[in-house]
């Protein structure tokens, strides 16, 4: 325990003169890597235009309220297809995502060395990249509109989802899959009734989590012109049209708090 | 007749994952027609997806053969400003959202606090980045700062709800020894609370840091600086090379910081 003695007064204290000093530098390369990065960026910064900040928040503000209700009308068809880019690219997702998650298992997969670290590759590359990003490619490669959406959100969620997938089949009761190899099953019939039975409920819940992320992130696709919602708000931005901005916003928000909600009430029902 | 008596002699049958009939038929049959109305309504372009075809294989040639040199200058610009808004806007974020996660555990937090707090982080769960980054972008103008901002507010909802779970789920009675023994109330947090959260903190900070990352790089998109801006624009023309060089050293960096918080929080736990 470090203990400093003072004059024969022995004073508790939380570290020894070591901890405190190595904390101490510790500490210090923070603030001083932090004041960098700060540095840099005022360098870039127009602090003018930040001093002005206030006046054109409230500016704004003025101009966006209230929201223009009657654009409603035409926002239909933009959250019909924001809908359709989630659920259909969580769908094409699931497909792809079951069988790289197999392979990544360590207890189900066919090779340790050769197919697990490309599945884990393939985990990791399609985690990493944003869907914004995903749709600006697939948009290069197959033009704008909501089937480029329905398969950035689908690669993009791969990842995701044969992350948590895998990581439940590792976790899976060993003893019930001996049980059913005992029988004599095949492979694949060992998968069928040994493995897919305990991770449904986790594959139902991951469902149901992506959809719900793949909701907000496909609320804004349409900013580089992947189909739905964003591209309203894309196009609103761009003529300054501010009281459709507000109520555009105030629908996307409507939409991921209902996605939100129906997600965990889903998810509670399974759990 | 009891329910084993009837099943004697019958073969056995899987049992449905949704054990009530009605619900499965209503859920499969709903499921069914979205997917019907669905299709009649996503138009596909299948000529033009036939065209794309032959970009796409250029597109994934391109990541055998990544250009890192002919934009070597943007692209390491655009990394800097990226690591840097992602490191300043860490900092500044995580320490928001402790004093918030302080105020949203019902443990530690009156109620007046408490509600203040969990609706702060509740709005800035709401806004997706992007969003919150266009708006920023058009008040403050282009540049990192804006990036920065926008990073800062998502990382308080973030890391303040977790943190206040955990604060929420940590163990009384070491704090209440702590405050047996006269502390003030700085120093029920600091000796009573701080240390049975640090290793959580600790882990979601890193993890934070990397999602910071992630998100820095499309920030640029919308004018927030960052690589983003470079990587729309080797899009923009085509120069599939310097795209797929971008995205190679994002999912590198990635990885490094994966790992890194793998090796942090497997020594503070």
């Amino acid at each position: 325990m470090p203990v400093q003695d003072l004059k024969g007064q022995k004073i508790w204290q939380r570290r020894t003169g070591r901890e405190s000093i190595s904390h101490w530098i510790m500490w210090l390369i923070g603030v001083a890597i932090f004041a960098f990065c700060w540095q840099r960026i005022s360098e870039t910064t127009t602090w003018f235009f930040v001093w002005d900040a206030p006046r054109i928040a409230n500016d704004i503000w003025t101009r966006a309220t209230p929201p223009r209700w009657e654009y409603i009308t035409q926002l239909g068809q933009p959250i019909w297809d924001t809908l359709n880019i989630a659920t259909l690219g969580t769908i094409f997702s699931l497909i792809l995502a079951v069988p790289v998650a197999f392979l990544a298992a360590s207890n189900t997969t066919p090779s340790r060395y050769l197919i697990r670290p490309i599945a884990l590759l393939i985990i990791v590359s399609t985690r990493s990249i944003n869907s914004l990003i995903w749709a600006l490619l697939l948009i290069a490669i197959i033009g704008p509109g909501v089937f480029a959406g329905v398969i950035a959100i689908a690669i993009r969620s791969i990842g995701f989802c044969a992350k948590l997938l895998y990581e439940a089949i590792e976790e899976i009761d060993q003893t019930q899959v001996e049980a059913i190899t005992a029988t004599g099953a095949s492979r694949w019939q060992v998968m069928a009734y040994g493995i897919v039975p305990q991770i449904l409920p986790a594959f139902a819940g991951i469902a149901v989590f992506r959809w719900d992320i793949n909701i907000r992130e496909s609320t804004v696709l349409g900013l580089v012109g992947a189909g739905g919602i964003g591209l309203q708000l894309s196009s609103s931005l761009n003529v300054l049209a501010w009281p459709q901005v507000s109520l555009i916003l105030l629908v996307i928000l409507a939409a991921v708090v209902i996605s939100e909600w129906v997600s965990a009430k889903v998810r509670g029902a399974i759990i | 007749m009891t329910e084993a008596s009837i099943r004697i002699g019958q073969p056995w049958r899987k049992p449905h994952f949704i054990k009530r009939p009605w619900l499965r038929w209503t859920l499969l049959l709903g499921f069914a027609a979205y997917l019907v109305a669905a299709y009649m309504t996503v138009e596909v372009n299948w000529s033009r997806v036939y065209e794309g075809l032959e970009r796409g294989k250029k597109f994934v040639l391109a990541f055998t053969n990544p250009d890192f040199t002919t934009r070597s200058s943007d692209i390491y610009e655009g990394m800097v400003e990226s690591i840097i808004m992602t490191i300043a806007s860490s900092v500044v974020g995580i320490a928001i959202s402790i004093p918030i996660a302080l105020g949203a555990a019902r443990n530690i937090a009156p109620l007046p606090v408490y509600l203040i707090c969990r609706s702060i982080i509740a709005i800035s769960r709401a806004l997706q980045e992007i969003i919150v980054a266009i708006l920023l972008v058009a008040i403050f103008g282009f540049g990192p700062l804006a990036g920065f901002l926008t990073l800062s507010f998502a990382t308080i909802g973030f890391l303040s709800k977790l943190l206040a779970e955990d604060i929420e789920s940590m163990d009384k009675v070491q704090a209440e020894a702590i405050k047996a023994s006269g502390a003030k109330w700085t120093q029920w947090i600091n000796y009573g609370v701080q240390p049975q959260v640090m290793p959580r903190l600790i882990g979601l900070s890193i993890y934070r840091l990397d999602i910071n990352f992630r998100e820095s790089a499309i920030l640029g998109l919308v004018g927030a600086g960052g690589i983003g801006a470079t990587l729309n624009t080797a899009f923009d023309r085509y120069e599939y090379d310097t795209a797929a060089a971008i995205l190679l050293i994002i999912i590198v960096i990635v990885m490094a910081l994966e790992y890194l918080s793998g090796v942090i929080r497997a020594r503070v736990q």
